[in-house]
């Protein structure tokens, strides 16, 4: 069991070695580097002898992966071009407000997920499972912004209910940030919920058609006892990695769905750093959206791993 | 004579048996209903040109933000272009820009995944590392990088989309070849002595094709999403071509009074989206392959 977790962990690390490799080639390889794209048309002269010095750039490439990659293990992601302040700083609120957004969200969104999906699998294919499916399939294929978009339109537009866009700075307090965020966790949690209702669905039809749920029903035992002592623990537990890999997939949509609302989170900041062309910080971005995707995986993996009765039944006989 | 009745009879039973399929697809209402938005979108696409009745990029300050009329029947937006016009040709970008992006998604990642499924080994834990690690970059970003340092015309946005896309499909594609590998058949194509290339080609493509297209068929609805995303935060096409996407996002602001301009892409690309998406679900189930539990990386 040990040593499974461990492989999982070194498998993780290796994943975001690779991700550092990549993010760090791929700025590498592409036209221009951080300096000549960061200044454009200054890109000469006394100006850009200063970016270059400052970013040390005049040194081989392998050399500064080395340095880079050993300043990021320390937690130091080097110095932004357009804020002209260490990369830290420039994420410490980002990071933060993102938090805020994302923990609300799936706070919201896991346990309706759950609640809908059971609704949908007990009564397959009956009115409340054709009517919640519907909604769940239309929230889950159309794009973030645009759900995001036609929210702005009703909610806040015609209904005249909530402010449309978040105008908080980004060292905002936490009580700002919870009255503003009502539409963007909506717009989240939508998304998401429908993603996770589907997965539950799907493995609860697929446990109660099991044998030993058969059986279950055949000794006798009352319909809601066997829902929930034979159901649910062992349909929730293949859905743990499915609604990880979900959580993780939605790291692209929060990013939309942040700049729709204009809220000041991690998502806004890839945006604007592209935008700028603020190099450094995209790579710092990158190592941190891939760590959070790598992260959440692991821990549903060891979550799996503890709550599987199976696997802790083999480990006895061994 | 022979071999090439044999061929004939082969090839009128590949038709049949698209044929049927479609048929399995269209016999539940909700493949029926995917189908058909699929098919309008597609055939609108094509002749989308041809019956517009405005020119696309035509700015006049006199029909700005009209709302809509007989002549303008969605209206117009802020430049005074009409919308009805805009959105149709939408569609042809749309559709041609995923179309070939899913294509080329499908080869190369549906190759890579038989590669690595046949080989097996050191190659192929190495390939499945370096996949597992492009997974875990959000898509949003990568695309955004590619697409802010080289450009954002549809030569770049097609092969980077198809790149980034057909990573999954790498899975799906060693996934299935995983799963025929070890039948007889194969087994003994290798004691006919038959090279990789031939059982590639005659045992395995046939055997894992369905999966793969299933899988192509969803990518290219996530496809076009990410592409309609893209063009909605200014990274998509560049202004004057007609885009979904870059519509909402111009029209966004002025929506409190000119709804209509928003409105009209967004009908455009929810439904081409959920079309494209129950025409997969039904195009799996009519396959025999049930995708509802998967995760969607």
């Amino acid at each position: 069991m040990l040593l499974l977790i461990l492989k999982r962990i070194g498998l993780g690390l290796i994943t975001l070695f690779i991700v550092s490799l990549i993010t760090f080639v791929g700025v590498e390889v592409l036209p221009g580097d951080a300096c000549t794209t960061y200044l454009e048309r200054e890109a000469y002269g006394a100006a850009l002898d200063a970016c270059i010095k400052r970013l040390g750039l005049d040194v081989p490439a392998y050399e500064r992966y080395l340095d880079w990659a050993s300043n990021v293990v320390r937690g130091d992601f080097g110095y932004s071009l357009s804020g002209e302040m260490p990369i830290n700083e420039v994420l410490g609120p980002r990071v933060k407000n993102s938090l805020v957004l994302a923990s609300v969200s799936i706070l919201i969104g896991i346990p309706l997920a759950i609640v809908l999906g059971i609704i949908t699998a007990l009564w397959r294919d009956k009115l409340p499972d054709i009517m919640i499916s519907t909604i769940t399939i239309f929230s889950m294929t159309i794009p973030e912004f645009i759900s995001a978009t036609l929210l702005i339109l009703i909610v806040a537009i015609w209904l005249g209910w909530l402010p449309g866009i978040v105008i908080i700075p980004s060292d905002a307090t936490f009580y700002e940030l919870l009255s503003n965020i009502i539409l963007p966790v909506v717009a989240i949690s939508m998304i998401m919920t429908a993603h996770m209702a589907r997965m539950v669905r799907s493995s609860v039809i697929q446990v109660m058609a099991s044998d030993y749920v058969q059986m279950a029903i055949l000794k006798g035992v009352p319909y809601w006892k066997m829902v929930f002592r034979h159901v649910l623990p062992n349909a929730l537990l293949p859905a743990i990695n499915v609604v990880a890999l979900t959580i993780a997939w939605l790291l692209g949509g929060v990013v939309v769905t942040e700049v729709v609302f204009n809220y000041p989170g991690l998502g806004r900041l890839v945006i604007e750093s592209i935008s700028n062309r603020d190099l450094p910080v995209v790579q710092a971005l990158a190592i941190i959206l891939a760590s959070i995707y790598v992260g959440i995986n692991l821990i549903a993996d060891l979550m799996t791993l503890m709550l599987n009765p199976r696997l802790k039944s083999l480990q006895i006989r061994k | 004579m022979e071999s090439n009745l044999i061929t004939e009879d082969k090839q009128k039973n590949k038709l049949e048996k698209a044929f049927e399929i479609l048929k399995t697809m269209a016999s539940k209402p909700s493949g029926l209903i995917g189908l058909t938005i699929v098919l309008f979108h597609v055939i609108l696409a094509l002749i989308s040109p041809y019956i517009v009745p405005y020119d696309y990029k035509a700015i006049s300050p006199n029909t700005m933000l009209l709302a809509p009329s007989a002549e303008h029947w969605f209206g117009t937006d802020s430049l005074g272009r009409d919308v009805f016009t805009r959105t149709i040709l939408g569609g042809r970008t749309a559709l041609t820009v995923t179309f070939f992006g899913s294509l080329i998604a499908l080869l190369w990642g549906g190759l890579l995944g038989i590669f690595c499924g046949l080989v097996g080994g050191k190659i192929d834990d190495v390939v499945m590392r370096v996949v597992d690690a492009f997974l875990s970059i959000p898509w949003i970003l990568a695309m955004l990088l590619i697409v802010s340092l080289l450009g954002t015309s549809t030569e770049v946005l097609i092969p980077a989309l198809g790149f980034f896309y057909g990573k999954g499909i790498v899975r799906v594609a060693r996934a299935a070849t995983h799963d025929v590998i070890a039948k007889d058949f194969i087994v003994s194509a290798r004691a006919r002595g038959h090279s990789n290339m031939s059982i590639i080609w005659n045992e395995i493509i046939p055997n894992v094709r369905d999966a793969i297209l299933v899988e192509g068929a969803m990518r290219w609805s996530w496809m076009l999403l990410g592409f309609s995303s893209l063009s909605f935060l200014g990274f998509g096409v560049s202004p004057p071509t007609p885009d979904w996407g870059l519509m909402i996002s111009n029209a966004r602001g002025l929506m409190s009074f000119a709804y209509w301009s928003v409105i009209a892409p967004i009908v455009g690309l929810s439904s081409l989206i959920i079309g494209i998406n129950l025409t997969a679900d039904a195009f799996a189930k009519a396959l025999g392959i049930d995708r509802s539990t998967k995760a969607p990386v």
